[in-house]
């Protein structure tokens, strides 16, 4: 529970895109400065044409942007939709957490009733 | 990793999301508490503004479960359920869970650990097939959470400290 009762449609194409860890090394990588596709290409044993295919996946999202130079097309980073996937994250925690404060009043009225009245038998 | 309050968060493995929460309480009041409607009703609410109108469940292995969650403006309303694979009372119990409108079921395992009148709840929730995690991923919040948080992490600490607006 928790995650429909969060708006996440915008965020939908940021998680898809996040949830591959080639997609999370190829932005770790860009975390450090921009990058063309063959460079970002090197450390993977993956084509060229893979790597691409990755690249517009994190596009899509947002995720990272292209240079125009018609080379080499560099890609970087962009931060926002990254801060903005922390943030959704944070609030489902906040969500349970919220949950488990209610439970934690629960158990403390329980703990005081069972002590009036002795361990109930279910 | 980041926590509020003393809520953990981890990804045991691919298929895998763990919560874990320590109660100032024995485990049988935890156990009551996770599993008699009348006490779920009053604190598996989620966010302010929503309640839970609707809360059947039947303990014991092939019982079923029903959760209806309803904005208190009455414009949102949406549900789960599932089928309990385990019950072992006061220390474990294990059920199926479905959410309804999105593809995919996961299956939830809470154990309990009593420990000095302290009970340690672990909540894992594990993707049947790689077919239905990827339809959770597809709705949100397993998604979300699925990605790990170390992992984002990891991303985010990356990055210069400037570049993640807040």
């Amino acid at each position: 529970m928790g995650y429909v009762m969060i708006d996440t449609d915008r965020l939908d194409t940021t998680f898809a895109a996040l949830a591959d860890p080639t997609r999370r090394a190829i932005l770790a990588r860009l975390a450090s400065g921009e990058a063309s596709v063959n460079e970002l290409a090197e450390p993977f044993a993956m084509s060229q044409p893979a790597i691409s295919k990755h690249l517009k996946v994190l596009e899509r999202a947002g995720l990272i942007s292209r240079g125009r130079d018609a080379q080499r097309r560099p890609c970087r980073i962009e931060a926002q939709p990254l801060a903005e996937a922390n943030a959704w994250l944070e609030r489902y925690r906040q969500i349970w957490e919220g949950n488990f404060q209610r439970l934690d009043a629960l158990l403390d009225e329980l703990k005081t009733q069972e002590k009036k009245h002795g361990r109930r038998k279910r | 990793m980041t926590n509020t309050g003393n809520l953990q968060v981890t990804t045991p493995s691919d298929r895998e999301i763990a919560m874990t929460r320590v109660f100032d309480a024995p485990r049988h009041l935890v156990f009551e508490a996770l599993t008699r409607p009348e006490l779920l009703q009053r604190w598996l609410l989620g966010p302010p503004g929503w309640s839970m109108p609707v809360c059947e469940v039947d303990l014991k292995v092939g019982g079923a479960y029903r959760y209806v969650w309803r904005s208190d403006d009455g414009g949102r309303e949406f549900g789960s359920h599932g089928v309990f694979r385990e019950v072992l009372p006061p220390e474990r119990f294990v059920a199926t869970e479905k959410m309804d409108g999105f593809e995919g079921e996961s299956e939830v395992t809470n154990s309990l650990v009593e420990q000095g009148g302290r009970t340690t709840l672990t909540l894992t929730m594990r993707f049947d097939s790689q077919e239905a995690r990827d339809g959770a991923l597809e709705s949100g919040m397993e998604k979300g959470v699925a990605i790990s948080y170390d992992r984002l992490d990891e991303v985010l600490a990356s990055m210069p400290a400037q570049e993640v607006r807040r």
